[in-house]
């Protein structure tokens, strides 16, 4: 699939790069001991340190850095064993110490790289440049009084990963799969929960757009995305705007913009001429931070199977597609679902039973794959009952939605609507010949030549079974009593 | 009473100990010297009831036998350190009302092992100054003024903390020294100024000036009173990321052992053209009672020397520029709304709460960062910092301290080099080095120039070794036979 865009001059390539700025799990601060919980009332989760009290000292969050590292192996990164934190200094209300803390010139995590797979089945490797460790700063409330604005710190100091990538990214869809796929790793690792729209995860993007092998054009930074959905809308309204721009004669401005979520498009916020100077130098309260490579090992020791690993074995041991394989590690807690429901079974029916009918029922209800009524034992017991011929595959699914309403058991729901599968060659045979006695016209026209009538017959067998007749059964039953 | 004034901390203790004074009997006597001296200015706040109870519950430790190491002890806080409950502005106009719900790590030690605070001591503003006439309360005077002639500086950057231990108003006071700010007033005042090895007093609630660079240390009458002081001030504290584990040498063996046998020292660039003649003998002087003594002198060269001041005035400007862009008005301090808009908030708090010489250190520290300029000026300070520590390294693998003066002249007039901030600047030549190389310095009163007033030699030795730096202090002390009897002092008649 070509990603190049048409234009009234001829195609352009888009060029994309990314910033995410993920909130670290963790209990404390990045530089202090308060507590990082969302939801606390304003200044709640506030030290001296966080306030910038006359005197206060940043002291490093052991956690953090930990968090850091596991982050950099989970994308396959370089880790340096030795990181400098750089004073970045600006003003502003919201930033107590009238700098941030963050990793300048030596970052913890260097090079590596994220897979990404899109719908059409191809993948690609986008680069990673670097990750590093930084500081939060507080809020402003504008809306809150009529001429001042107010101030909550919780925020302040909270341990942040910004996670830079390689401008390999070339279509909105791209730039969805990465941070989709990243926020999945993340989530895996437990290093950041992932949560958009508490903040958790943040993006910061950056297009260009050029001729097809040409130099790469000027870019512009999008900054403080907060969705998945807005990632996307501002590439493809920056990719449009900067086409328009350049075509009619005009020139991009490396510059920030803002992207309007209630227009969809994107407007400039401050010119490069306006950046700040933030002044870096290395944090005088700080000593370079030093890790062991034995630490590296052991914190290496310790990472959980991640989202490619898992998608590959189920390929390979399971025999799933690489799509529904995807479907089934983009979320932890869906991979951990499925290899509860599916261990001991066939890996490939529970793998259908999962990305069809559960998530189709838990899209219709609205609900999220912890909320699912049928549990993974259930659906397990469920498909046992299909692949022992208790139930047939199509009665299975009225159990299902059964099963999705009351949270009942397949077992029971099977016996008391008494759905059991009719196996029983006198039973099914009355069935036949009362199918026979009623259409002998039919009979005399099958027997005559007419061979597609056989599906008329067995779907009447079914039917006055109640769909409970062992169709296999059926089948063969038919086929001897109208030789 | 003033006879109290003119102990010892050493010979107070035991006094304590002894039960033949008592700690509010001493506490009130340096209460009242203060009163007295009211005119030197070397308390921006004398905390009368505070000390007094403090007093009493070292009074009562002392007869329950559970006295620590500095009971009853009273003592002067410079204005840098934040004490709780107690005001504390580092004399700038930006940060009055301020008062710390919190208690710095190293007077909290000082609280802890039995010492009675004082009060507040005036300093330059944050700390930037040569002559404490920065202070938003106006200059510490120093005692050895003549009380017929100019009042004369009493140094800076901890001018109140010299003038009071000089002037009897405290036995013994803290300061903390970036660039010379405990070694220079000492120097001029007639007392014993320590700083000790970056990283053995923790910086935290100390208000920050150029946090590679500041380091807290003691001011006493005798050097046996500074390391009494000292072993209570340092120690490892987790809350400061530059704090060091290293054990602390045993003082008081180093003290008693003479210096037989040691090496020390001479930089031949410390010798400056145009150096007050007095100075150049004192320094013979010394070199002299320690050969007496039994050292062994040995020339070294310490050739970046020359590049010391300019480097300092690089990065402690730098440093600055950042530690003080948290005096915005937001949280704490004087907020000035003007305008609508918030810079223009942050605009009007800081021109009028720093003054010119913190304004123009913020201005040169910003412009050292900026980009563009980053490179040539603090990286290359950075680099030129690093060569004078191996100068340092190089020099202690021969030689076990060195000798050098500790100012270039005795105290000056006050106001006579306000408007010259480079011949300002200048009065930290031999000082500066030692912080740039995070290696311990002291200055021990030696002598009297010409107009009678204190002359200081300075004593460094490596990180980690104030053993070795005492040893040498004590034996300036007893040969010089030096006598601090400053004019102005609360022990003579008239201030």
């Amino acid at each position: 699939m070509s990603n190049l865009v048409q234009g009234q001059t001829g195609e352009w390539e888009v060029v994309i790069g990314m910033e995410v700025h993920a909130q670290v799990t963790s209990h404390s601060k990045l530089f202090s001991g308060s507590s990082t919980a969302f939801g606390a009332g304003p200044n709640q989760n506030v030290s001296l340190v966080d306030a910038a009290m006359p005197g206060m000292l940043p002291v490093i969050n052991g956690a953090c850095v930990r968090q850091a590292i596991k982050t950099g192996l989970g994308l396959k990164a370089e880790i340096n064993l030795t990181s400098v934190f750089d004073r970045k200094n600006y003003f502003y209300a919201d930033l107590p110490q009238g700098y941030q803390i963050s990793q300048f010139k030596h970052p913890i995590v260097g090079e590596g790289v994220l897979t990404i797979e899109l719908s059409d089945g191809s993948s690609h490797a986008i680069g990673i440049e670097r990750l590093h460790l930084e500081q939060d700063a507080g809020k402003s409330l504008h809306d809150q009084h009529p001429s001042k604005s107010y101030i909550d710190l919780n925020r302040s100091g909270v341990a942040l990963m910004e996670i830079v990538s390689k401008p390999d990214l070339r279509s909105a869809e791209q730039a969805g799969a990465y941070i989709k796929k990243l926020r999945s790793i993340l989530r895996y690792l437990g290093t950041c929960d992932g949560n958009m729209e508490e903040g958790s995860l943040r993006a910061d993007v950056n297009v260009s757009v050029r001729k097809p092998g040409a130099p790469l054009g000027t870019r512009t930074e999008t900054k403080n995305l907060n969705s998945v959905r807005f990632i996307m809308q501002t590439i493809d309204a920056e990719v449009e705007r900067q086409i328009e721009v350049i075509e009619d004669g005009g020139e991009i401005f490396q510059e920030t913009r803002l992207f309007d979520t209630s227009t969809g498009m994107t407007r400039a916020m401050r010119s490069k001429e306006d950046a700040h100077d933030y002044r870096y130098f290395p944090d005088p309260d700080l000593l370079p931070l030093s890790v062991t490579q034995d630490y590296v090992d052991e914190i290496a020791a310790e990472l959980p199977e991640l989202p490619d690993d898992i998608r590959m074995r189920m390929v390979d041991e399971y025999g799933l597609s690489s799509y529904d394989a995807g479907v089934l590690t983009e979320e932890r807690e869906t991979a951990l679902f499925y290899e509860t429901a599916s261990a001991g079974r066939d890996r490939k029916i529970v793998a259908n039973w999962m990305s069809v009918e559960l998530f189709g029922a838990l899209n219709k209800a609205g609900k999220i794959l912890a909320e699912s009524p049928v549990s993974p034992a259930a659906l397990g017991e469920l498909v046992d009952l299909i692949t022992q011929g208790t139930i047939s595959g199509r009665i299975a699914k009225d159990v299902f939605a059964e099963m999705f309403e009351t949270g009942e058991a397949a077992a029971s729901i099977i016996e008391s609507k008494g759905l059991k599968q009719v196996s029983d060659t006198g039973a099914i045979e009355a069935l036949i010949d009362k199918v026979i006695a009623e259409n002998q016209d039919k009979v005399d026209e099958y027997r005559g030549g007419k061979d597609k009538l056989f599906g008329f017959f067995v779907g009447q067998t079914m039917k006055l079974s109640g769909g409970q007749a062992n169709p296999g059964m059926v089948n063969q039953m038919l086929k001897d009593k109208l030789k | 009473m003033s006879d109290l004034l003119q102990l010892s901390a050493v010979d107070a203790r035991a006094a304590l100990d002894a039960k033949e004074i008592t700690a509010t009997e001493l506490t009130q006597s340096y209460l009242d010297a203060a009163v007295q001296t009211e005119a030197l200015n070397n308390y921006v706040q004398l905390t009368h009831d505070k000390a007094l109870e403090m007093a009493a519950a070292s009074d009562a430790r002392l007869r329950a036998g559970t006295a620590g190491p500095l009971e009853g002890i009273p003592v002067g806080v410079k204005d840098l350190f934040c004490t709780e409950g107690v005001e504390t502005t580092a004399c700038s106009a930006i940060l009055k009302g301020f008062v710390p719900p919190y208690e710095s790590t190293v007077t909290s030690k000082l609280w802890a092992d039995g010492a009675v605070m004082l009060g507040k001591l005036n300093c330059d503003e944050f700390a930037m100054g040569s002559a404490n006439e920065t202070s938003v309360f106006g200059p510490a005077v120093n005692p050895w003024s003549q009380s017929d002639g100019p009042d004369l500086a009493a140094g800076g950057s901890s001018g109140g903390s010299a003038s009071a231990v000089a002037a009897q108003s405290a036995l013994l006071a803290t300061g903390t020294d970036t660039g010379g700010s405990i070694r220079q007033p000492a120097a001029f005042c007639g007392v014993v100024g320590m700083k000790p090895t970056y990283g053995r007093c923790s910086r935290w609630g100390i208000v920050a000036f150029a946090s590679s660079l500041d380091q807290a240390g003691p001011f006493a009458r005798t050097v046996a009173d500074s390391a009494l002081m000292f072993s209570s001030m340092a120690g490892f504290d987790a809350k400061d990321s530059t704090s060091t584990n290293s054990p602390l040498p045993d003082l008081a063996s180093a003290m008693a052992a003479g210096v037989k046998g040691m090496k020390i020292g001479i930089p031949v660039e410390y010798q400056r053209d145009g150096m007050d003649p007095a100075i150049t003998k004192l320094w013979e002087q010394g070199q002299a009672w320690l050969t007496d003594a039994g050292a062994e002198m040995v020339p070294i060269s310490l050739p970046h020397t020359a590049y010391a001041l300019p480097c300092y005035y690089i990065i402690a400007p730098a440093e600055a520029s950042s530690n003080l862009a948290r005096y915005d008005g937001v949280r704490y301090g004087q907020r000035i709304e003007e305008g609508g808009t918030l810079d223009d908030m942050y605009e009007a708090s800081r021109a009028a709460g720093f003054g010119e010489e913190v304004q123009r250190r913020i201005m040169i520290g910003t412009y050292a960062l900026s980009a563009g300029y980053y490179d040539a000026y603090y990286l290359k300070a950075q680099k030129v910092r690093r060569l004078i520590r191996n100068d340092f390294d190089a020099a202690f693998a021969g030689v076990d301290a060195i000798l050098t003066p500790a100012t270039p002249s005795a105290a000056f007039p006050l106001g006579v080099k306000q408007d010259d901030p480079i011949t300002m600047f200048l009065n930290d030549v031999f000082t500066v080095p030692a912080n740039l190389a995070g290696i311990p310095g002291m200055s021990v009163p030696a002598g009297l120039s010409s107009d009678g007033l204190p002359l200081g030699l300075q004593v460094l030795a490596g990180a980690f070794y104030e053993d070795k730096m005492y040893q040498v202090a004590k034996v300036i002390e007893t040969q010089s036979g030096f006598s601090g009897a400053p004019q102005r002092a609360a022990g003579r008649a008239h201030s």
